[in-house]
Formats: structure tokens, sequence, C-alpha cells
């Protein structure tokens, strides 16, 4: 195989692979404060189009982003409202927001179908863009995939090795107790939800502005579940899923390898791959965790799913 | 103010939380109206009661309700059991993928075999195709403990990208032009209409069917018997000796065969042929429709009749105001939100509260 083929391949796999990333490290945040947030795709087709319409009518791709990340925040809080405020079932209230996500995101975007924006720029870091093989990779991107790479880093500290991260395992695993010992249980998960809400927004507008800079309808094609399905895969650990996004990231750009071979597949065959792997990764979570003797629910966060009442 | 957790939920706040969820939506939308510079009242009038102004109307709205209620009964089986199947869609798809191929090969009208056998065993097809499609699941879920939320999403996207695969390979009409559809069917491989002027089929009859069969089984048999004990708690299911696995397969692969059969209708009925353009979200919407009907046969029917509104009144708009079809989903999703909110207060009292209460 060629360099150069090689070279594209990373290439596109990181790119591919920076929206599961994104919106991952929003579910692991959410998920470890005990919160089962499934509107993951809602947020982002919300986000999404709003990044979108901003960058049409303004050109100012930094404000879209912004705005991007801003509803995302903006959905994660209704969300916030229907179970943290009003103790609703979080599996229904996901769902709901996926439903409420889908029908915004096109009503809104319906004058834009097809229109076009700029891309966010791409940012060569001097002499290591170069750098052979993975210079162009890692160091030929755009502002956005830098930021993802940061906020991966500043959330894998915060989440795994801060005082922080500890309040938010604590209330995951048992949040009665978490309280007891002085953590407000209700604002600590607000602000673990809306988190969550901005780095899916960022993913929206990752895709609406650099992915794919033209608006189609369900431009988030499932990756917000596919993201959900990930953390269980990382076992809500930082290594798995930074690795698992961009395995992910890897099978939805494998149309470029069969190309280079002149293999022809079906696109539509193609396109089920990504779909067909998470189940996969799920199955083979369960039968490693088997196999270590302990049920897979050992590694969610105890309270994950369930309201919580607090104690009179 | 603040929540107060009843002793007992209240039985009024049952029945009423739905309509308040609707009353809010309306409202919802009569600002969002406002906001895009329409006149409210006309529009929700529009919306919501000129579809029903004549029996045609009518009719149409029946046939919309018809895949709705049937995959609405086959979740209602599944929420019961606690199984969150999010895949009515994707076996919905599946199920009109499998009967539009088997029919194709009952496709001549000069056969009395294909006559005879084309329309039953396209929907024998479809309703395996669904079963089997949700049958996956029902397997990940028992066998490798996988979640079922995510796997039927998964399922769906995949049922939709083989439809897709379908069209454009094995199935595309060799005549059509290289477009991405199937060859026509036969006039016998239409379901029956019920009257010759109106496009509602036998489809309703499929439906009514179904939630007769849903209400008996969960009040007169010992299997409705069990499948609610496993929703109320698994444990307490596998104590008392209970199947649970066996339980979860036929909770899914029983969603999977009515939303097989929603779809092999649906292909059967008012399509006439495997197009692209097959899965209209009817799996996702009847999941509000189980909610909002309460998870029981009566309320599933009235909660479907008012969906299936809310997708003509959506498309009425369309054409009167040059609104996007996507209303229909903004509304539907506004809906659902609006019915978790309200179902707060079905276990929760909202209490007023002075600040000098509080303080004594």
């Amino acid at each position: 195989m060629e360099l150069e083929l090689i070279e594209n391949l990373l290439f596109s796999s990181l790119r591919a692979g920076i929206p599961l990333l994104l919106c991952g490290l929003g579910v692991m945040i959410t998920e470890k404060s005990g919160v089962l947030n499934l509107g993951q795709e809602g947020m982002m087709l919300i986000s999404a189009v709003i990044s979108f319409i901003v960058a049409y009518n303004s050109g100012n791709l930094a404000v879209a982003v912004l705005c991007g990340a801003l509803a995302g925040c903006a959905a994660s809080l209704l969300f916030a409202f229907v179970t943290l405020g009003l103790r609703a079932n979080q599996v229904a209230s996901g769902l709901a927001l996926t439903i409420l996500g889908t029908g915004l995101s096109s009503f809104l975007g319906i004058n834009y179908l097809g229109e076009a924006v700029e891309s966010i720029p791409t940012l060569d870091i001097p002499f290591l863009t170069n750098l052979p093989l993975l210079g162009k990779v890692i160091f030929g991107q755009d502002y956005l995939v830098y930021l993802t790479l940061v906020l991966t880093l500043i959330f894998w500290r915060l989440c795994f090795h801060s005082r922080f991260g500890l309040m938010l395992h604590a209330l995951g695993e048992n949040p009665g107790i978490a309280n007891k010992l002085g953590i407000s249980v209700i604002p600590l998960r607000l602000l673990a939800v809306s988190i969550g809400g901005l780095l899916a927004g960022l993913a929206g507008a990752y895709l609406s502005l650099s992915y794919t800079p033209v608006w189609t309808e369900g431009i988030s094609a499932g990756r917000g579940w596919i993201a959900l399905a990930l953390v269980v895969f990382a076992g809500w650990r930082m290594g798995p899923l930074v690795f698992g996004a961009f395995l992910f990231g890897f099978t939805s750009v494998l149309n470029l390898l069969l190309q280079s071979f002149n293999w022809s597949v079906s696109a539509n065959v193609l396109a089920m791959l990504p779909y067909t792997l998470t189940i996969a990764v799920l199955v083979a979570m369960n039968i490693r965790s088997t196999r270590a003797g302990s049920a897979r629910d050992l590694l969610s966060p105890r309270s994950l799913g369930q309201i919580y009442i607090p104690e009179k | 103010m603040h929540l107060h957790q009843r002793t007992e939920p209240s039985r009024l706040m049952a029945y009423l939380s739905p309509l308040i969820a609707v009353a809010l939506t309306l409202l919802c939308g009569a600002f969002l109206f406002h906001f895009l510079g329409l006149p409210a009242d006309s529009v929700l009038i529009d919306f919501f009661i000129s579809p029903l102004r004549d029996i045609y109307g009518v009719s149409e709205l029946l046939l919309k309700a018809s895949p709705l209620i049937i995959c609405a009964a086959g979740l209602c089986l599944c929420y019961r059991a606690n199984i969150w199947n999010i895949g009515a869609e994707g076996q919905f798809v599946i199920g009109a993928l499998i009967a539009g191929a088997v029919a194709l090969q009952f496709n001549n009208p000069d056969q009395l075999t294909d006559r005879a056998l084309g329309l039953p065993m396209a929907i024998l097809g479809g309703c395996l195709g669904g079963a089997a499609w949700a049958g996956i699941a029902a397997l990940l879920r028992i066998r490798f403990n996988c979640n079922e939320i995510l796997t039927t999403i998964m399922l769906n996207y995949i049922a939709i990208n083989a439809l897709m695969w379908a069209v454009q390979g094995p199935l595309k009409d060799p005549m059509g032009f290289s477009f991405p559809e199937s060859a026509l069917f036969a006039d016998h491989l239409f379901l029956p209409v019920l009257h010759s002027d109106y496009r509602t089929n036998i489809a309703l009859f499929f439906g009514l069917i179904s939630l007769g069969a849903l209400w008996v089984m969960f009040a007169k048999t010992m299997q409705g018997f069990q499948v609610s004990t496993l929703g109320e708690s698994k444990r307490a299911a596998s104590y008392a000796g209970f199947k649970t696995n066996r339980l979860t397969l036929i909770a899914l692969c029983g969603c999977g065969l009515l939303a097989g059969l929603a779809g092999a209708a649906e292909v059967t009925g008012t399509v006439g042929q495997v197009t692209p353009y097959i899965p209209q979200g009817y799996g996702y919407s009847a999941i509000i429709v189980v909610f909002l009907g309460r998870l029981h046969p009566a309320g599933i029917l009235f909660a479907a009749l008012l969906m299936a509104l809310t997708f003509l009144g959506g498309e009425n708009l369309q054409i009167e105001y040059g609104l996007p079809k996507s209303i229909s989903l903004l509304f539907q999703g506004m809906l659902l939100f609006f019915l978790l909110v309200t179902n707060t207060l079905i276990s929760n009292r909202l209490v007023f509260q002075t600040h000098q209460a509080l303080a004594n």
C-alpha cells in the first residue's frame, strides 16, 4: 500500500472520529454523574442546524461554533429541567429530546437544504505538518479538531485525576451517600448534563461546519447513538473511548480503502458498517466482562438512569 | 413551589395529564405560529380541524392511523414488559421490504396461484421479516445482555440502508428508467379497500384486531400477567418461576411481527411498490402514541388518531402556508415533552409554600 493512501486513511479516520469523540466525552461526563441522556442525537441535530444558519447568514465561523455549542447546552437544559427538576423518566425524556431535535432541525433547516457554507479553515502547524506520515494527520487539521484534542486532555484530567472527578464518581455510584458527604446532587448533575450538552453541541457544529459543510436533513446519521454505545464499549474509561471513536471513524471511511483496491461494494452496504460494528462491540464488551467474572453493570455508574428523590 | 411525592399515584391526574399535555402543545404551537408571523388561530384550525371537514378527510385519517395503531400495539407489549424497543421503525421497514420482495414474485395477474396466494404470502412474509428483525435484538438481549435501546436503534439504521440497497439492486425495476424503485404491484396484490371512493383499507381492521388481542392478553391470559410482572420487577418474575428469557423473546418478536405487518400493509396498501420513501417515521411516532395512550389499548386508539392528525395537518399546512412537513415531527416532539412534564403530577404534588411557611 502506498504511503499516501495510509496517510489519507488516517487523516480521514481522525476527522470522522471527531464528532464521536466530542459527543462521547459529553456522554461520559453526563453518565459519570448518574444521568442517562439519550437525547444526544437531538442535541447534535439542533446545534448542527443552528450553527449552520448562523454561519450562513453571518459568515462568522467562530460565532457559529459558539452558537452551536450553546444551542446544544440549551437543549440539554430542557432535558435537565424535565428529568432533574420534575423527576421524569430519563429514557423517555431522552427519546423525546431526540424526536424534538429531529423535528426542530428539519423545520429550521428547510430553507437551507443543499446550501453550503465555507468550512472551518485548517491550520497547518509550521514544521510539524511536514513530518512524515503523521505530520499532516495530526498537525494539518482544522481548528475544531485541535480544540477537540485539547478538550479530550482537559476532560481526561478533570474526570479521572481531580477532586471534581471524584465527586462526580461518588454521585454516579450513590447519590444518597454523596449527598451525606456534602455534595449537592442536583446542581452537580445539572452541571454534568449541561457540559454534555455543550460537547454534543460542538459535535453538531463540527458536522455542519467542517465535516460536511452542506446542509442535509438528519446530518448526524445516528452518531449520537453510536457515541452512547461507545461509552458502554469503553466501560466509562477515557483511553478506550478515544480508541473507539477513531476505530469508528476508520470504518466510516473504509470506502477510500476499497476504492484503492478497485473493489466495488454498494455504498448502502458500506453505510451499514458503523451500525453493525456498534452491535458487535456491545457483544464483545459483554463477552469480555462475563469472562472476567463480573456483570457488565459493574462497570457502569451504579445509579445510572435512576431518579433521585432527596431524603427528608 | 416544589414537588412533594404523593403517597399514592393520582388516578385523576393519570387521565388528565395527556389532555393537559395536548393543551400545552397547542398553546406552544400558537406561540410558534405567531412568532412566524402567521395568524395563529387559523393555522391551528387548518392543522387540527380542516383535515377532518369531510368524510374523505376522516378516511385519510383512518388510513394514516392504521400503521400507527398496529406498531403501537406491538410497542405496548414491549413497554409493559419494560423492554425499551425503539426498533419498530426498522421492523416496519424490513416488513415492508420482505412483503414487497415476496409480492413481486407473485406479480403475474394471469396466473391463478399468483392471484390467490400473492397477498397472503406477502403479508405473512412481512410479519415474519419484522419478527425476525426484532428477534435479533431479543437474542442480543438474552444471550449477550446487550442494551436493547442501542441495538434496536442500530438495527433501524441497518434496515433503512438495506431498503436503499434493495431498491437500487435486486428489487430495482429493470423498466424503471433507473429510478431506485421496484416494479409496480399488479392490482391483486393491493389490500382490499373498505369503500371504493376512499383509500382506507383493511389495515384498519388489522390495527383494531391487534388492539383487541392486546387487551385480551393483558386482561385475561397468564402470558399477559407474566409479561406485566416482568415489567414491574424482573426479580419478582424470576422468583415466581416465569421464564424471563422466553417472555423477552415473546414481547420483542410479537412487536416485530406487528410492526412487520404494518410495513407489509403499507407497501401493499397505499404505496404499491418498494420505494426509498417507505420509512415515514411511523415506528418512532408509535412510541409517542403508546406513552400518550398510557399503555392501554383504548388510550392507544385515541392517541393514534391524534398522531395521525398531526401527520395530516402537517401536510395541510405545507399546502396552505408552505410550512415544512417536519412541523408534524416538531409537534409530536413537543407533545411527548409536555406529556413527561405533566406526568410528574401523577406521582407528585405541586406544593406552593410561602417563605413564612418554610421558616416554620
